[in-house]
C-alpha cells in the first residue's frame, strides 16, 4: 500500500475533497464558538436582507443574507450542518454495523440464512429507497433518532451485499482454509481472518453511502419529514426559501451550495479511498 | 433462456408481495386516521364507529389477509380524502409521472452515453476533464435544489418557461432537464470507466488484428460490452427517479403520483399511500424484470449460469 | 533465393511509463522467406510479442512508441503505411492467433459473427457465402458439428476448441503470413499437440508463412524451420533448427535447451534453471543484456553490445550475438575436473 500522504498529494481531486470535508467538519464542531448570530431567533427588522459585502474580504453582518424571519442564513447553514452530519454519520455507522454483520453471517454460513437474507435484500430493493424512508418516517415521526434509524434502514443493503461477496471470496482463500485445518473456531476465523479483509471495502461503501444519505436527509426535510423547525436543516431552508424565490434568491442558493459541496467532497474522498485501497481499479477514475 | 425467464418472473412476484407486505405493516403504524377524519373533539364512540367502518378495529393479521386478498383484485380501498377507489385516484396521476420519468431517462441516457464515450475516447484531453467535472457536480447536486435553481433562472428571471404545472411541452422541459442532469452524470461516469476497461481487453486487440474498421470495433466490440453494466445502471436510476418523484414533483408542482403520495401522507390517507407506493414498486419491478431479460439477451453468459 | 516476404530492419520499440522509458525491442533485424516457419523463443519480457505486434500497429500508442526501423512486407514499409492500408492487411494478408482464447474472443458475440467479420471485411463475399465459408473454416480446424456449434458463444467451447476457433479466425482470409503469439501456452499438453498438428497440416496445405512466438523450445523444435532466440528485446541467436539445437552458440539458448525435460535429464537430473531475473529494461542497456545471468560472460560482455554475426565455420544463416565462444567454454569446463 502506498504511503497515505504522498498518495493524497498526487491526486488533486482527492486532496480537494479531503480539505473541504475537514473544513466542514471542523466548522460544524466549532459552530457554537464561532460568534455566529443565533440561528433560531432572528430580528424581524432584518427580514429578507440580501447578502452584504462591502469588499471581497469584508462581509457585512449577514454575508449570505437573512430569511423571511430575519435569521442569518450563514449561521443556519453552519448549525444545520451539525444536524446533517450527525444524522448522516449516525445512519452510515448504524447501517454499516448491521449490514456488515448480516453480510458476514450470510457469506460465512451460506445456505438457508444466506438465501433468506438475499431475498430480503431483493424485496427491499424493489421499493425505491426514498419511498421506504418516506413511509417509515411518516409512520414513526421525524425525530433525529428516527431519521438515523430510517436512513440506516436504506443503507445496510449495500454493505451486506459487498461484504457477503467479499466473505464468499475470502473464505475459500488458503489462509482461511488453513486456519480451519488447524482447528480454529468459527468465531475466531471470522474476526481474525475475515473481518480485516472486508473492512476496506466496507469503508469505501461507507463514504459513498454518506453522500447518498446526506442527499436523502435533505430531501426528507425538504418535504417536511426531516428535523422539525425551528431547528435549522438544509432541506427545510430550501423548502421555506421557495416561497420567496422571486425576491430573495439567496435563501435557496446558499444551503443548496452547502449540500453540493459536502456531497461532492465526500464523493471525492470516497473515490480516492477506493483507488488508494485498490489500485487495480485505477481506471475507474 | 426459458428457465432464466421463469426464475426472474418468480423473483419479481416475490418482490411485489414483499413490498405490499412492508407497505401494509408500515402504514398501519401511522397515527389514527379516524381521529384525523372526524372533527376535533369527536367522541370515542364516533371514532370506534369509523374504525369499524374502515375495518381498522380488527386484528392486524386479519386486516393483512383481507388486504392481500383485495390487493390482488386491484382493490386498495376507498380514498379517505376523495371518497373514490384509491387505485383509481393513483392511476389518474400515473401518466404524468411516467411521462416525466421517461423523458428524463431518454434525454439523460443519450447525453450521458455521448459524454461518457467522448470522455473515454479523448482520454487525457480537456474534453474528458470537462465531462468528468460536470458529471461529478451532477452527482453531488440534489435534484430538487437543481430544480429550484433552474426555476430561479429560467422561469423567474428569464421567464422562458413556466415555474411549474403540467400540460404543455414547455411545462415538461424544466423538470425533464433537471432529472436528466442527474441521469446523465451517473451514466457518463459509468460508461467512461467501462469503456476504458473494455478498450484494454484482449478481444478488442483481436478485433483490430482482424483489420476491422474503427467504427465497427467501437460499436460491436467495445460499446456492446461496455453497455451491459450501463443497462443495470438504468434500472437503478429508474428506481431513484420513481422514488425521487415525491420530491421533484413537489418542486415543479407536477401532478404525478409522487405529489399525490405526499398529499396523502399529510392527510393520512392510507389507501392512497398504499396504492401509490405499491404501484410505483410494481412498475419498478416490471422495469427491472425487463432489464434482467435485456441483460440476458446482451450477455449470453448470464443466460447459462442460472 | 527469392525476395523475402518480410524484412525487419533495426526495429526499436519503447514504452513510456511513469517509472521511465522501457526499452522493449532493441534494434531487431531479420528476414523471413515465403513458406518459412520462424519460431521466436524467449521469456516473457524478451520483446518477442511486442515486436510482432508493433509491426502491424497493434501496440497501443501511447504508451508504446516505435523509435526506429523499417518493416518491409512484400516490399512495402508497414511502419510508414497509413492506418487505412494497414487495416486492409491485418486479418487479410496477415493473420493473427493470440494467446488465451478465453479473453481474446469476444464473450458476447457468437463464434459465427466473429469468424464472419474478417471474411466480410476483406473478401467480397455475400453474407450467406461468408456464413458457409465460416462453417468450412471450423470444419477445417477440426471442430465437430461445426454447423451447430458455430451459433454458440466462446464460453460454450472448451479451451482447445476455443484455440481452434482463434486459429480459424487467423487463417480465415488465407493470409500470406500467420503470426501466432503464445498460441498453445494456455493449453494442456495433449491439446497442445493436437493444435500443433493442425498448424503443421495447414502449413503443408496452404504454404502459409508462419511466425510462431513461444517461450517453449520444445514447441519450436517440432514446428519451425528457423529459430530465433530473443532476450532483453534483442536477438541473441538465430539459425536453422538443427544447428541451434545441436550446437547452440548463445549461453541463453543453451540455458533454454537445458531447462527442457528430455533424454537423461528427464530421469537423472533436476531440471536446469537459468539463474537470476529477467532484465530490467528500464535502464538504457549497456552491453549484452544476458551478461548478468551468464556464467560464461567475459568482461567485454558487460559494456559492449555484441553484434549479431555469422557463426564461423557453420551452416549458413546461423547467427549469434556473443563475445564469448560457447562450445570452447563448455569444452574447457568439461576438461577441468569439478
Amino acid at each position: 500500500m502506498k504511503p497515505f500522504f504522498s498518495a493524497l498529494f498526487r491526486s488533486k481531486a482527492g486532496l480537494f475533497g479531503w480539505i473541504i470535508l475537514i473544513v466542514f467538519v471542523a466548522v460544524a464542531i466549532a459552530a457554537p464558538w464561532l460568534g455566529l448570530p443565533n440561528p433560531i431567533r432572528g430580528s424581524l427588522t432584518a427580514r429578507l436582507a440580501p447578502p452584504t459585502w462591502t469588499g471581497l474580504f469584508s462581509p457585512g453582518p449577514h454575508p449570505f443574507g437573512t430569511d423571511q424571519l430575519g435569521r442569518d442564513i450563514l449561521s443556519r447553514i453552519v448549525f444545520g450542518s451539525r444536524t446533517t452530519l450527525l444524522i448522516a454519520c449516525g445512519a452510515v455507522v448504524l447501517g454499516g454495523i448491521v449490514g456488515v454483520t448480516l453480510g458476514i453471517i450470510a457469506g460465512y454460513f451460506r445456505g438457508f440464512v444466506d438465501s433468506l437474507l438475499m431475498r430480503l435484500v431483493d424485496i427491499q430493493l424493489a421499493l425505491p429507497l426514498m419511498l421506504l424512508a418516506l413511509l417509515v418516517v411518516a409512520a414513526v415521526g421525524p425525530s433525529t433518532t428516527n431519521l438515523v434509524i430510517v436512513l440506516a434502514l436504506t443503507s445496510w443493503i449495500r454493505y451486506a451485499r459487498i461484504v457477503r461477496g467479499q466473505v464468499l471470496a475470502v473464505r475459500e482463500r488458503e489462509f482461511v482454509l488453513s486456519a480451519k485445518a488447524i482447528g480454529a473456531s468459527t468465531a475466531r476465523i471470522m474476526f481474525s481472518h475475515i473481518l480485516p479483509n472486508i473492512l476496506t471495502p466496507a469503508l469505501v461503501v461507507a463514504t459513498l453511502e454518506l453522500a447518498r444519505v446526506i442527499i436523502m436527509d435533505a430531501a426528507l426535510s425538504f418535504i417536511g419529514l426531516g428535523v422539525q423547525p425551528p431547528a435549522p436543516s438544509w432541506g427545510r431552508m430550501l423548502a421555506d426559501g421557495r416561497t420567496y424565490i422571486s425576491g430573495a434568491w439567496w435563501i435557496v442558493t446558499f444551503p443548496g451550495l452547502a449540500i453540493v459541496l459536502t456531497v461532492l467532497s465526500v464523493n471525492l474522498v470516497g473515490d480516492w479511498l477506493r483507488d488508494y485501497f485498490d489500485p487495480r481499479q485505477r481506471s475507474v477514475r | 433462456m426459458i428457465r432464466y425467464l421463469l426464475t426472474k418472473i418468480l423473483e419479481a412476484l416475490i418482490a411485489v408481495w414483499g413490498v405490499l407486505t412492508i407497505v401494509f405493516f408500515v402504514t398501519r403504524i401511522i397515527g389514527d386516521p379516524a381521529a384525523l377524519l372526524l372533527p376535533l373533539g369527536a367522541s370515542a364512540e364516533q371514532i370506534d364507529a369509523l374504525n369499524a367502518q374502515l375495518g381498522l378495529d380488527r386484528p392486524l393479521i386479519e386486516q393483512y389477509i383481507t388486504y392481500i386478498g383485495q390487493v390482488f383484485q386491484g382493490d386498495f380501498g376507498q380514498s379517505f380524502q376523495f371518497g373514490r377507489p384509491a387505485m383509481q385516484v393513483v392511476l389518474e396521476r400515473m401518466p404524468a409521472t411516467l411521462e416525466l420519468s421517461t423523458a428524463a431517462i431518454i434525454l439523460g441516457t443519450l447525453i450521458g452515453a455521448v459524454a461518457g464515450s467522448i470522455a473515454a475516447l479523448k482520454k487525457g484531453t480537456m474534453a474528458e476533464l470537462i465531462v468528468m467535472i460536470f458529471a461529478l457536480l451532477g452527482q453531488a447536486t440534489p435534484v430538487f435544489w437543481l430544480g429550484i435553481m433552474l426555476i430561479l433562472f429560467f422561469a423567474v428571471d428569464l421567464g422562458w418557461v413556466p415555474t411549474g404545472g403540467y400540460g404543455t411541452i414547455s411545462h415538461l422541459i424544466l423538470p425533464a432537464v433537471t432529472l436528466a442532469v442527474f441521469v446523465c452524470s451517473s451514466i457518463a461516469r459509468l460508461l467512461r470507466s467501462n469503456l476504458l476497461d473494455v478498450l484494454k481487453e484482449d478481444y478488442v486487440r483481436t478485433a483490430r488484428a482482424k483489420g476491422l474498421m474503427p467504427r465497427t470495433i467501437f460499436i460491436w466490440h467495445v460499446g456492446r460490452n461496455a453497455l451491459i453494466p450501463v443497462v443495470t445502471m438504468i434500472g437503478i436510476i429508474t428506481g431513484e427517479l420513481l422514488g425521487g418523484s415525491v420530491v421533484t414533483e413537489t418542486v415543479f408542482a407536477w401532478p404525478g403520483v409522487g405529489r399525490l403520495i405526499i398529499q396523502a401522507i399529510e392527510a393520512k390517507d392510507f389507501p392512497v399511500i398504499q396504492a401509490g407506493v405499491a404501484l410505483i414498486a410494481f412498475i419498478f419491478v416490471l422495469i427491472n424484470l425487463a432489464i434482467d431479460l435485456l441483460y440476458g439477451l446482451l450477455d449470453p453468459r448470464i443466460r447459462e449460469r442460472r | 533465393m527469392s525476395a523475402p516476404l518480410l524484412e525487419v530492419r533495426n526495429l526499436s520499440v519503447v514504452f513510456d511509463t511513469p517509472a521511465g522509458t522501457v526499452h522493449a525491442v532493441n534494434d531487431v533485424s531479420y528476414t523471413l522467406h515465403d513458406g518459412e516457419t520462424l519460431g521466436i523463443v524467449g521469456e516473457s519480457g524478451s520483446g518477442k510479442s511486442v515486436h510482432a505486434l508493433s509491426m502491424v500497429g497493434l501496440v497501443p500508442c501511447p504508451p508504446g512508441r516505435i523509435v526506429s526501423g523499417e518493416v518491409l512486407f512484400e516490399g512495402r514499409d508497414l511502419l510508414k503505411m497509413p492506418e487505412r492500408d494497414l487495416c486492409q492487411l491485418r486479418g487479410g494478408r496477415i493473420g493473427f492467433v493470440f494467446q488465451d482464447p478465453m479473453t481474446s474472443l469476444n464473450p458476447v458475440l457468437t463464434v459465427e459473427r466473429q469468424l464472419m467479420e474478417p471474411l466480410l471485411r476483406h473478401r467480397n463475399l455475400s453474407r450467406s457465402q461468408a456464413k458457409s465459408r465460416a462453417v468450412e473454416l471450423l470444419e477445417l480446424v477440426g471442430i465437430p458439428h461445426a454447423k451447430e456449434r458455430i451459433r454458440q458463444y466462446p464460453h460454450q467451447f472448451s479451451g482447445g476448441m476455443r484455440q481452434r476457433v482463434m486459429i480459424a479466425i487467423g487463417i480465415a482470409c488465407d493470409p500470406k503470413l500467420l503470426i501466432a503469439d503464445e498460441a498453445t501456452t494456455a493449453l494442456d499438453v495433449t491439446v497442445q499437440a493436437q493444435v500443433l498438428d493442425l498448424v503443421r497440416d495447414l502449413k503443408k496445405r496452404f504454404g502459409t508463412t508462419v511466425i510462431w512466438i513461444t517461450h517453449d523450445m520444445g514447441v519450436v523444435a517440432g514446428l519451425a524451420d528457423t529459430v530465433q532466440v530473443m532476450y532483453g528485446g534483442r536477438i541473441m541467436e538465430r539459425g536453422p533448427v538443427g544447428p541451434i539445437f545441436k550446437t547452440p552458440r548463445s549461453a541463453y539458448t543453451w540455458g533454454l535447451l537445458r531447462s527442457l525435460p528430455h533424454g537423461e535429464a528427464r530421469t537423472q537430473r533436476r531440471l536446469y534453471q537459468i539463474p537470476g531475473q529477467p532484465p530490467n529494461l528500464l535502464d538504457s542497456q549497456q552491453g549484452d543484456p544476458f551478461a548478468p545471468r551468464n556464467e560464461f560472460a567475459t568482461p567485454r560482455c558487460f559494456h559492449e553490445v555484441p553484434p549479431l554475426v555469422q557463426v564461423p565455420d557453420s551452416t549458413s544463416g546461423h547467427l549469434v550475438a556473443a563475445w564469448y565462444d560457447l562450445p570452447m567454454a563448455l569444452r574447457a569446463r568439461q576438461e577441468k575436473p569439478a
